[in-house]
């Protein structure tokens, strides 16, 4: 049984089905991702997990007990809110403490767990400021404590790193991965920025329009996307209008109309005929100027249109001879510019055939 | 852009300073007067703490500035505790009507809010004018006033610290203890001594609703400028001045952005 089950939930807002017969099971310690675009539903289904809202249809099980009758103040679920949420009227100490005294644990034991919390999140020389005194790093920290001083069996975090800068931001995350492994409570976390979830989560549900698109593994879903939306939402892609011409010998032969016929890994139930998309990475994309191209069974040559020089890698935007585009990510490992390609460099562009994925429409 | 202002700058100053001059130099002139050693209000004869002392000795306005603070105390207190759940209930349930006909007082005329509780007392409540029905009045009036302090508070801030503390395991009489009410709080005191200041200096309706046996401070000093302005009235005047303008500060210390104009 899994400690949180969600089993057929809607949630509706007049007309407007925020949430649409979604069912998770997520399991004891994990660290779960609710991952898609605003409004797309998570943040609903977080508040009805939370207990701030109900769900018209559905049930949502703890540990295999109902919450529908549960109060927000009686589950054993807390939130680290967007925007924190701190109490502003009360010190780092007090507002971790606060669970605590709501729980009426005796005043020794909120003692000690107070100061274990504290040593925890790296707040112990705070635990007298006020929340206006601390940085957005240190409110997100006191925030993440306050959730966790009690040890909840949920703990749900609505886009809490929205609000840092990007550095402070990537610290962050390795302070969640470490903290959530530490304390080994249940995460369940709520963002819209894709590389966020793949970096924080064990498993992640792609939400769109108040359904769940995919549940998988972070390079599960990277690497096999099972629709356009998701393969699109995780990452960069390109994506080139396809047909499939014959699915045989372990491969698939497509026709992309303005790259002629390549060859793509096999997909279940993609039969002749059938219309879909050729999608593949950027980073799947290699071009260059010599024999190492040609090799590879899918190559065309192209022309250099765009770079977008990042320090580690740059983004080539090479056009073919029929007008297409596509974009490719390389790595600058080399030293110097040696490997630097111009624009208006005529290249091959190649990708191995078992990169890339045919996608149906 | 900036020749323009500089040329209207004379006449902005010229204009602004007329005004201050209409509101305040009736004031100044009123607490000069009680300081001059005179029984008229006509020149300037000498310093004096003479009407002070005169003020101290008479029966009737120490009575009346005795009704005065009971009326102002009591009134306040209860409006205050009434004015904040009538502005938490705004703020929560964001009902128009609601906040409509809590918010009407304020604009209605107040010798209509005075006929009309005057009607209300005696023909509905059956009830003998006097200290009661003040009460009452007063508390009726300074209602929105508070009300409309709190909510303005509870419009600044973050709606999920209502709710962190609930999911926190807070209670909703526990979420108001700990958390809604200590956060209102500067409000809500600000809000009372609006209620008091205005409790206090209220005439129109005190007027309506007085009947005839007691008199408050407002009402005694009506009652003495019939005959003539003295310095004695003068005196209690700057008085009843200084008592509203400490309060006033006192309040804006509270609520520094409701009374600043910033909500």
């Amino acid at each position: 049984m899994a400690q949180l089950e969600i089993k057929n939930v809607t949630r509706r807002f007049g007309d407007f089905v925020a949430v649409d017969d979604v069912s998770l099971n997520i399991e004891a310690g994990e660290f779960f991702t609710l991952l898609g675009p605003s409004g797309c539903g998570k943040t609903t289904l977080l508040r009805m997990i939370a207990g701030f809202d109900l769900p018209d249809a559905g049930q949502i099980l703890l540990d295999g007990k109902d919450l529908a009758d549960t109060p927000a103040e009686k589950r054993p679920v807390h939130t680290v809110f967007q925007s924190y949420a701190l109490f502003p009227h009360m010190t780092v100490a007090e507002n971790i403490a606060f669970p605590l005294k709501m729980a009426r644990r005796p005043p020794a034991e909120i003692h000690k767990m107070l100061h274990e919390t504290l040593e925890q999140v790296h707040l112990a020389d705070k635990a007298a400021a006020y929340p206006h005194e601390l940085s957005g790093g240190q409110k997100q920290r006191v925030a993440l404590a306050r959730g966790l001083v009690n040890r909840p069996r949920l703990l749900l975090l609505d886009e809490p790193l929205g609000a840092l800068d990007a550095k402070l931001r990537e610290e962050m995350q390795i302070e969640l991965i470490n903290l959530q492994r530490d304390v080994g409570v249940t995460f369940v976390f709520v963002t819209h920025a894709q590389v966020e979830a793949l970096a924080l989560s064990h498993r992640i549900a792609v939400m769109s329009q108040g359904k769940v698109e995919q549940v998988d593994e972070p390079s599960r879903l990277y690497g096999f996307p099972s629709n356009r939306f998701v393969a699109d939402f995780i990452g960069h892609i390109n994506m080139l209008p396809a047909q499939v011409i014959e699915s045989a010998h372990g491969h698939l032969r497509l026709s992309v109309p303005g790259l002629g016929e390549i060859l793509a890994p096999p997909v279940a139930g993609a039969a002749a005929g059938a219309q879909g998309v050729f999608a593949i990475r950027p980073e799947q994309v290699r071009i260059g100027e010599h024999g190492e191209i040609s090799e590879l069974r899918n190559h065309l040559p192209g022309v250099v249109t765009t770079l977008l020089y990042r320090g580690d890698v740059t983004l080539y935007k090479v056009k073919f001879a029929s007008g297409k585009m596509i974009e490719a990510l390389l790595p600058n490992a080399a030293a110097g510019r040696a490997e630097l390609f111009e624009a208006g460099d005529a290249v091959k562009v190649g990708w191995r055939h078992d990169a890339g994925m045919f996608l149906h429409e | 852009m900036h020749k323009g202002s500089g040329r209207r700058g004379p006449w902005l100053w010229t204009g602004a300073l007329t005004v201050y001059a209409f509101l305040y130099v009736p004031l100044a002139i009123v607490i000069a007067y009680s300081f001059n050693d005179s029984r008229l209000n006509a020149e300037w004869v000498g310093f004096t703490w003479r009407w002070y002392e005169v003020l101290l000795h008479d029966q009737d306005m120490l009575a009346a500035a005795g009704n005065s603070l009971f009326i102002a105390l009591v009134s306040s207190c209860i409006a205050t505790i009434l004015g904040t759940m009538a502005g938490i209930a705004m703020h929560r349930y964001g009902m128009k009507v609601l906040t409509f006909m809590v918010l009407t007082p304020v604009a209605m005329p107040e010798i209509l809010l005075g006929v009309s509780l005057l009607l209300f007392f005696i023909q509905v409540l059956n009830l003998t004018l006097g200290m009661i029905s003040i009460i009452f009045a007063h508390i009726t009036f300074s209602i929105c006033f508070v009300a409309v302090i709190v909510r303005a508070r509870l419009a600044g801030m973050d709606e999920s610290i209502f709710e962190a503390a609930r999911d926190l395991g807070a209670s909703p009489w526990e979420t108001f203890r700990y958390v809604t009410f200590p956060l209102i709080l500067p409000g809500v005191i600000a809000g009372g001594l609006m209620a008091f200041t205005l409790s206090i200096d209220d005439f129109v309706i005190t007027f309506f609703t007085a009947g005839v046996g007691v008199q408050t401070l407002p009402l005694r000093i009506y009652s003495m400028i019939k005959i003539a302005v003295t310095p004695e009235v003068n005196a209690v005047s700057t008085l009843l001045m200084l008592l509203t303008l400490t309060l006033i500060l006192l309040a804006s210390k509270f609520a520094p952005d409701v009374l600043k104009g910033k909500v």
